[in-house]
């Protein structure tokens, strides 16, 4: 066994050094696997940094109440009426003055300019009641200052500063009939909050004609994730027909929407390593075609066929797995961080980093190894049953 | 010599087929190898050799008949059993080296040693005095592409040996050699066979090579046509 071992490990060598005499062949199947695993990188790190922005975006310490079967802001109405007899519910934390803490919230889509594109996209205002800064802990005012209850003022994300045009500070924007002044820019520490502008609820009530309904109602929860005191006052009284979930639950949920995007990327790169493969059994058919004599010699002296079997097998995987460190490299140096933004569950764009990650460098590894071993076995089997006879081709 | 036979042939038929066509290089061929015989094959082009060689290195099977080394029947063996006979018993010269070109002459002579149970240390030492044996110990960490043709056959002549086998099989060993450095090369083959007692088949087509040989038997059509000379 051990001299099959240090057969093998001396073919996979001899074949791993004599890769110079084969560069360019070589090196094109190198190639070939990095663009396979670079694309693949690049759908599972942009559905990922989508995932990690809106799950880092929902709180276990916040229970939302939304219509039922909304499934998103957007499509969800809640009364004033609702919201006063809620405020009541068990299990939402108090204030140091005894007052339950919670925010009556709109989401309005207003337009903006896309910087990277010049194109008008969906941008989220959520209109926020004083409650809402108490809810959210990780808000912070970065730059400007609060907006005022009952002004046209605006505080907009960082995310939405970085990629839309018009929003600096100091600026005004017009939504509609209506001019808005950025009085400051806040940051909530990279979630999907940051892609959205925030003024005061009954402000944008007003000005957007809401009459008294607001779209959802936030509240903080005496214990993370319990949200049971809530659901039972909701479900008990029949004038109400609504959600109530936490908003970790919530987001979740929305952060499933690029699922698709995955199964897209990784269809995509499946096709394309059918590519890569026929490259990789190019590459290796001819590495064998190449070393057709040494292999037989080394038969000849005693080697066994299996050791010329994963010698040429481990040439492939190496190979492919440089590729495959290439391509993730790439993905990791040219994507990871890069801020882009997408139609979100409530069509508005979200803001959100690439973001690569151990697993999906892992998932391309993986990828990269299928291909060296599928586009290695066959030619590896040729090299183990080359006939001994060929080294001495050359001769009589 | 020994009288003690070494390899034995006994009515050897090969025929290789292709397509329909069934070509036949060697039928009813008998022969006998004594221990530390010195024996050139010599003939025309198609007229068997390097066929003969490949039954007698066990890299090629007969069709019919038996093929004996040292009273065991070896034409019977399957692929991994042949390997591991050719790697106890077995050393090939071939005409054009096979070196392995991305290994220096030490590693080169080291391949076969890598095959039995000897560690390291034993490996060194006996790959160093192979290479002693033909000269070579100046050029053991030179690659073959920095080595002269005839530097490079005698370190294909110290990996054949290094691991001490019964026969030594070589193949047109001179025939990629200037006069001068065939000379050498044989004269390495002769001390090998008269000091050492190494059993040597040659095929070759050089009749001054052939003189090095203890005998001589020259091959036409599949038939050792000086049948004196075969056993």
């Amino acid at each position: 066994m051990g001299s099959l071992l240090s057969q093998i490990w001396t073919v996979i060598v001899m074949n791993i050094r004599s890769l110079p005499k084969r560069l360019w062949m070589s090196l094109a199947a190198v190639f070939a696997v990095s663009v396979v695993v670079a694309v693949l990188l690049s759908f599972l790190a942009m559905a990922n940094g989508f995932e990690q922005t809106l799950a880092g975006t929902g709180s276990e310490k916040i229970g939302i109440i939304s219509r039922k079967g909304s499934r998103s802001e957007l499509n969800s109405t809640v009364s004033r009426d609702n919201i006063n007899i809620l405020a009541t519910a068990p299990g939402i934390a108090r204030d140091a003055d005894n007052n339950p803490v919670y925010s009556a919230e709109l989401y309005v889509i207003v337009n903006g300019i896309k910087r990277t594109t010049q194109t008008e996209v969906n941008l989220p205002l959520r209109g926020i009641s004083l409650g809402g800064f108490e809810l959210r802990d990780t808000v912070e005012i970065v730059a400007g200052r609060q907006f005022e209850p009952g002004r046209n003022e605006l505080i907009v994300g960082q995310g939405v500063l970085a990629e839309f045009d018009g929003f600096e500070l100091g600026r005004e924007v017009r939504f509609g009939k209506t001019t808005w002044k950025v009085v400051g820019v806040f940051s909530t520490g990279g979630s999907a909050f940051e892609s959205e502008l925030w003024a005061d609820a009954l402000t944008v009530q007003t000005q957007f004609q809401r009459g008294t309904t607001f779209q959802t109602m936030r509240v903080l929860l005496e214990e993370p994730g319990n949200i049971e005191g809530i659901k039972q006052l909701a479900e008990d009284d029949p004038r109400m027909n609504l959600d109530v979930e936490t908003e970790a639950a919530y987001f979740a949920e929305q952060g499933s929407a690029l699922r698709g995007i995955v199964v897209f990327g990784w269809g995509l790169s499946i096709v394309m390593a059918l590519g890569a493969l026929a490259g990789a059994l190019n590459t290796m058919y001819t590495s064998v075609a190449s070393r057709g004599t040494e292999i037989a010699t080394l038969r000849a002296i005693g080697f066994s066929n299996m050791s010329a079997f994963f010698g040429t097998l481990a040439e492939s995987i190496v190979l492919s797995i440089i590729g495959g460190i290439v391509g993730a490299l790439v993905s990791y140096l040219f994507l990871d961080g890069v801020t882009a933004s997408t139609l979100g569950a409530s069509f508005s764009q979200v803001v959100f980093d690439f973001q690569m990650s151990p697993q999906l460098f892992k998932n391309g590894i993986i990828l990269a190894l299928i291909i060296g071993l599928v586009g290695g076995v066959f030619p590896a089997w040729r090299a183990a049953r080359l006939p001994v006879t060929l080294a001495f081709k050359n001769s009589m | 010599m020994s009288d003690e036979i070494l390899f034995e042939l006994k009515n050897v038929a090969k025929k290789f087929v292709k397509g329909t066509e069934s070509i036949a290089v060697f039928d009813n061929l008998n022969m006998s190898i004594k221990k530390g015989d010195f024996l050139a094959i010599m003939g025309p082009s198609g007229s068997g050799k390097t066929t003969l060689l490949n039954l007698l290195g066990g890299v090629d099977k007969p069709t019919a008949g038996e093929i004996n080394f040292d009273g065991k029947r070896v034409d019977t063996l399957s692929e991994g059993q042949l390997a591991a006979w050719r790697a106890n018993n077995i050393g090939f010269i071939f005409q054009f080296y096979n070196l392995m070109p991305m290994l220096n002459a030490n590693r080169n002579v080291e391949l076969p040693l890598l095959l039995t149970r000897l560690g390291k240390q034993q490996r060194k030492k006996n790959v160093a005095a192979a290479l002693e044996l033909v000269n070579l110990s100046d050029r053991a960490r030179h690659m073959p592409s920095e080595m002269s043709g005839g530097q490079q056959q005698r370190v294909a002549i110290a990996r054949a040996l290094v691991s001490d086998p019964k026969l030594l099989l070589c193949d047109e060993p001179t025939g990629d050699l200037d006069r001068e450095t065939a000379d050498e090369i044989l004269g390495i083959l002769q001390l090998l066979n008269s000091k050492f007692g190494k059993t040597i088949v040659m095929v070759t087509h050089d009749p001054q090579a052939a003189k090095y040989a203890k005998r001589t038997l020259h091959l036409d059509k599949g038939q050792f046509v000086e049948k004196d000379l075969a056993a």
